[in-house]
Parts: C-alpha cells; sequence; structure tokens
C-alpha cells in the first residue's frame, strides 16, 4: 500500500427531493487499499458507489477518483475504474468467452491482448471447460466471481463492488476474497461495499454509514478496540443502533 | 472503431441468439403482407340491397331489372314498405335500399319527371360511397335508355359532355398495387421501430446497462451498436417482402430499386431514432411498447394508407406533413409504381433527411450514462 491517495470525497451529498440519501461524507482512499464500505441496507452505500463512478451526479460536495474531477471528467474516470453491481451485470445469453471478449473489447484493449487475459482469466479461475457455456448456466458463485475478474480485465487503478458476495455460498465468498486480496496485491485499489460484518475483518480500513452519515472509520482492529467490542458485527450493531433514524 | 467492432459484434450475437427474432424477420412479413394485402381490398362487389316497390308497373320492373343484372348488387330480399325495408338496413340485411314510389311510370310518363329513393347504411362511410356511385351509375343507363325512347332513337344518344377516364399508375384500379407498397412500409417501421425501442430498455431491465455506462464507451458508438443491426435487419426486411411482393401479387416494380433503398435507408433513420429517444424515457419493454405503439397507430392511420389524407380535416392535413410514414408511403408507391426517379423526389428525400437528423440528434441527446 503506498501513501499516494487515489479517492478523495469532502462533503459529498446525494438527496432525492426531501430524501437525503449521502449526507456529507469525508473519507480519502489510499493506492492498493482494500477500503470497507459499511451499512445496512438503504444505507447509502449504492448511492455513494454510484456517485463516485460517475453514474450519479452528486448535489453537493467535491470528489476526485483517480485524480478526475467526479463533476467535469466523469469519462476520464470512467478509463480508470472497474465497477461490479449488486445487480449480476454479466450477459446471461453471451457466453462465458463472448462476455470477457465484449468488456475486454470496449475497454479498448487490443485483439492480442484480449485473448491472452481471456487464457489467463480463465485458467485462474478454473473455467476451462466451460468456456463456450452461456452464463445463465453458472451457479451464482461462478458468475461474481467471473463478474469481478472482468471487472478488473482492464487493470483499472480502482475497483468498485456493490455487494459483491450477496447471496453467495460462505466458501465462495472465501474465494472471492481471494480474488481481492490478489487484486489488491497488483496495486488496484479496492473499494467494497458489504452487510457481511465477518467481511469487514478482511478489509485494511471500514467506515461506518448510517442512513447516509458516515460515522466512524478506521482499521477494524481499531474500531473494536474503541469500542470495546470483540467482533465487527457488535461493533457495528452499536453504532448502528445509536444513531438510526427514529422508527415510524 | 475497434469499440464499435465489439459492441456489434455482441449486438449481433445477441439478437440471432434470440429464438423470437427468426420467425419476427420472416414469418411477420409474410403474414401480415398476404392477410392485409387480400383483407383490405376496397372494391365490393357483392352490395346487398332491398327494394320496396309502390308502383308494381313495367317501368318500376324494369328498373329493378337492372339491378338485378348488376354484378355489384345482390338482393337480398324484397320489402313491403319503408319500415319493413328499413329492418332489412337494420339486420344489416341490406347495404342499400331503393324505394321506387306509388306514381313513378305515371309522373314519368305525363310530366317527363320521377323520384325514386335510395336509403345506404352509412355506418361504413367507405362502403356507402361507393355503394351509391354504383347505383347512381345503374340510374344514369336507366336514364339514358328512357330519353333514347322518347326522342324515337334506335340508336344510342350520347350526353353532350362525356367523361373518360383512365386511372394512370395503377392502370386497372388494383388495390394489391397499392396496398402491398403500403403494408411493406408499415412492417419495416413497425419492425424498426418496436426492435430498438425495446433493446435498449431490455438492458435496463436486467441491469446491465449501469455496466455499459460505467465504461469509456462512447455515447454514440453505444447508440450505432444498438441501430446498425436493426437498420440492417430492416432493410433486408424489405428486400425480402418485395420478393414476396413480387412473387405473390406481381406488384409492379416500375423504378429503380437502388434509389427505393437509398431512401429506405434514411428513412430508417428516422424510425430507429424515435425507437431508440421513446428508450431513453422509459424504463420496462411494457412502457417501450406503448409508446412504440402509440405512435405507431398515428403515424399508420395518418399516412393515407386507409383513408386518403385529401379527405382529412386541414388540421389532420397539416399533421401528416410531419409523419414520416405518410413520406415513406407515398415514396414507395413513387417508386414502384410510377417509376420516379431521384429528381422527382427530391424534395422527399430533403424532408426524410432533416427528419433523421433531428431524431439522430435527439437520440444521442436523450440518452444518458450518468442519471
Amino acid at each position: 500500500m503506498s501513501d499516494k491517495t487515489v479517492i478523495t470525497a469532502k462533503d459529498l451529498s446525494k438527496r432525492f427531493g426531501d430524501f437525503t440519501a449521502v449526507n456529507t461524507i469525508s473519507f480519502d482512499v489510499r493506492q492498493g487499499e482494500i477500503f470497507g464500505f459499511l451499512g445496512a441496507n438503504g444505507a447509502g452505500k449504492t448511492t455513494a458507489i454510484k456517485m463516485l463512478c460517475g453514474l450519479s451526479k452528486p448535489t453537493s460536495g467535491e470528489a476526485s477518483i483517480a485524480g478526475f474531477d467526479i463533476y467535469k471528467q466523469t469519462e476520464e474516470i470512467k478509463k480508470h475504474i472497474g465497477y461490479m453491481s449488486q445487480h449480476f451485470s454479466l450477459y446471461q445469453d453471451l457466453t462465458i468467452r463472448e462476455n470477457i471478449r465484449f468488456y475486454a473489447g470496449i475497454y479498448g484493449l487490443k485483439a492480442r491482448q484480449i485473448k491472452e487475459r481471456s487464457i489467463e482469466l480463465i485458467s485462474d479461475l478454473g473455467l476451462d471447460d466451460y468456456t463456450d457455456r452461456f452464463v445463465k448456466e453458472l451457479p451464482l458463485g461462478w458468475k461474481q466471481k467471473l463478474a469481478f475478474s472482468i471487472a478488473v480485465i482492464h487493470n483499472p487503478s480502482i475497483v468498485f463492488l456493490d455487494e459483491p458476495t450477496s447471496g453467495v455460498d460462505p466458501i465462495t465468498r472465501r474465494q472471492f476474497w481471494g480474488l481481492i486480496y490478489e487484486a489488491a496485491a497488483k496495486g488496484i485499489t479496492i473499494f467494497v461495499t458489504t452487510h457481511y460484518l465477518e467481511e469487514a475483518e478482511y478489509c485494511d480500513r471500514v467506515s461506518i454509514m448510517v442512513d447516509g452519515l458516515m460515522h466512524d472509520l478506521d482499521s477494524p482492529k481499531a474500531l473494536m478496540e474503541k469500542y470495546n467490542k470483540p467482533t465487527m458485527n457488535d461493533v457495528f450493531l452499536q453504532i448502528a443502533i445509536r444513531n438510526s433514524r427514529k422508527e415510524k | 472503431m475497434r469499440v464499435l467492432f465489439y459492441i456489434l459484434q455482441k449486438e449481433f450475437l445477441q439478437i440471432f441468439r434470440n429464438k423470437a427474432m427468426l420467425p419476427i424477420i420472416f414469418v411477420l412479413p409474410i403474414v401480415q403482407m398476404v392477410i392485409l394485402t387480400f383483407a383490405a381490398d376496397f372494391e365490393l362487389d357483392h352490395i346487398t340491397y332491398t327494394y320496396v316497390d309502390s308502383d308494381l308497373s313495367a317501368t318500376s320492373k324494369r328498373l329493378l331489372a337492372k339491378f338485378e343484372d348488376s354484378p355489384y348488387f345482390q338482393l337480398s330480399r324484397t320489402s313491403d314498405d319503408f319500415k319493413d325495408g328499413m329492418e332489412a338496413l337494420d339486420q344489416n340485411e341490406a347495404t342499400l335500399m331503393l324505394r321506387i314510389p306509388q306514381g313513378f311510370s305515371h309522373d314519368l310518363q305525363k310530366e317527363k319527371k320521377a323520384m325514386i329513393m335510395l336509403d345506404v347504411n352509412s355506418i361504413d362511410g367507405q362502403a356507402a360511397t361507393l355503394s351509391f356511385s354504383y347505383a347512381t351509375g345503374i340510374i344514369s343507363m336507366y336514364n339514358k335508355e328512357i330519353i333514347m325512347e322518347w326522342n324515337g332513337l334506335a340508336r344510342e344518344v350520347s350526353l353532350p359532355v362525356e367523361t373518360r377516364v383512365r386511372y394512370w399508375f395503377n392502370e386497372e384500379m388494383e388495390y394489391k398495387n397499392l396496398m402491398v407498397p403500403g403494408i411493406l412500409a408499415l412492417l419495416i417501421t413497425m419492425v424498426g421501430m418496436f426492435l430498438s425501442a425495446m433493446n435498449i430498455v431490455r438492458e435496463k431491465e436486467i441491469g446491465t446497462i449501469e455496466q455499459i455506462n460505467v465504461t469509456p464507451i462512447s455515447k454514440t458508438h453505444f447508440l450505432i451498436g444498438k441501430m446498425f443491426p436493426f437498420w440492417i435487419i430492416a432493410l433486408f426486411e424489405l428486400g425480402f417482402g418485395l420478393t414476396i411482393g413480387r412473387l405473390i401479387f406481381e406488384i409492379p416494380l416500375n423504378g429503380s430499386i437502388p434509389l427505393l433503398f437509398a431512401y429506405s435507408a434514411i428513412y430508417m433513420l428516422v424510425v430507429l431514432g424515435i425507437g431508440l429517444w421513446i428508450s431513453s424515457f422509459t424504463d420496462t419493454q411494457q412502457q417501450a411498447m406503448f409508446m412504440a405503439w402509440f405512435f405507431i397507430v398515428i403515424f399508420i392511420l395518418m399516412s393515407g394508407l386507409f383513408t386518403p389524407i385529401e379527405n382529412m380535416p386541414q388540421w389532420a392535413q397539416a399533421l401528416t406533413y410531419i409523419n414520416p410514414v405518410a413520406y415513406y408511403i407515398k415514396v414507395v408507391r413513387a417508386i414502384l409504381l410510377k417509376g420516379s426517379n431521384f429528381y422527382d423526389l427530391q424534395f422527399d428525400f430533403l424532408v426524410i433527411t432533416i427528419f433523421a437528423a433531428v431524431m439522430m440528434g435527439l437520440a444521442l441527446l436523450s440518452y444518458r450514462k450518468r442519471g
């Protein structure tokens, strides 16, 4: 992990009418870091990630991604990031090989690079016998691993993962994190949202969001010490219950 | 350009992998052309009628015999009086009622002038107009005969002014020659608009659009990737439809086929542009379908295919000037039936090119990678 900052956000907010989905969040992420973005459903994680990826325009605040401004340089940002959304985003009616070729192609990789990376990716995932299978025929865990590998096929400097492991069994989740560590080791910054609290402990630093506000940000170890709790799960529950909006 | 290649490759793969696609491309045109062309025959040859003969004279019988001899009319039943005849119209047993009043033959002989009544069921205005004009044709023949007899002429007289009509460009008044080009035009419009409107919306529904929007893909590349396959399919469809029209209906191909394709190629940009524009403000395939229907129905009904534009009120006629389908049907007919060349159609080329530029611009502007 270097000291170079690749994501900075300052007072970033997004409002939909009266509803404030993301409320003045500020943070920095360093290159090669695995940055966890924790929060319950509806906490504003997805909205925040969409703003950072240039899919959604912030209402106010500032942010820069890989040195590019989030308002004016979204297309530049897109060249330097990868993204995997919580909705499965590969084409179900294309084969594994065709999906890889398409995404690599639209990121501007050359034919030879596409071929090399495809072979590498497929053998890393152990999918050699399935390259001509339609993606819809694969089990969910395989799909998620494939989606991640495709999201980093163009060697982005940052990859945004929005609940990449939801619905996946614990073993596959473990393997998925193996892929994340490999990518981080290559210098790719990982920005990951999750609501599996044990995954939070795999991150270098985690931020905890409740109802659009970022309540704390530190390494899992530091947070557990600060709140004097044995697990991230307990830390999260304490922060979330104390700060959540009043139930109506 | 390399990026465009990968986009097109993916689009073509998906389109032809879709099992509904081949029937849409091949079966739809055949079924539509064959059914609609035979169904949309505006000629009437068995107009049902009834009569009330209150005169019961040789003169009235002679007029009635004329109707009976006509191949266009078919007597459904005789009626006793007006009320009985109206019942026949009411029950749809007859389209037309001929009433010969008492004293018809007397008036004709003494006063040289007599009256008969025609009652026409006008629920279908077009059929009513036609039945009426056929009936007056028969009556005027009858008039002519009477005038001849009064003047003691053995030879046929001719009225001072005689009209001779020749139906140019479609000499035998073949409705299929008008309908086939029109239906062909509708067909490629429908295929183009529906397929393009649904395509992007489908990616919205399954969520892949978000993945595309987060790549550095340019809007232009993306939209070309979405349009080009359907552009090709529509033009192929046109060729396929023309072939069927030629083989089954023997429609004339008087003009230049390359010219027709050139015009169609520009016209398709308008249609696909509308489709893409629809997909920009709809979120589900269902919404897109309804919006596409909304446009298609207005375009078709105001295209002049089923009702002549000249019969529409002024404001509606003005609207047809912005209806691309009206231009297209007109041009397809002009090229195929009249053999019009580029010089004749330069205005239409200009108009459709402007339409295409506007729709392409609108499609490009309304597609946003960022919400």
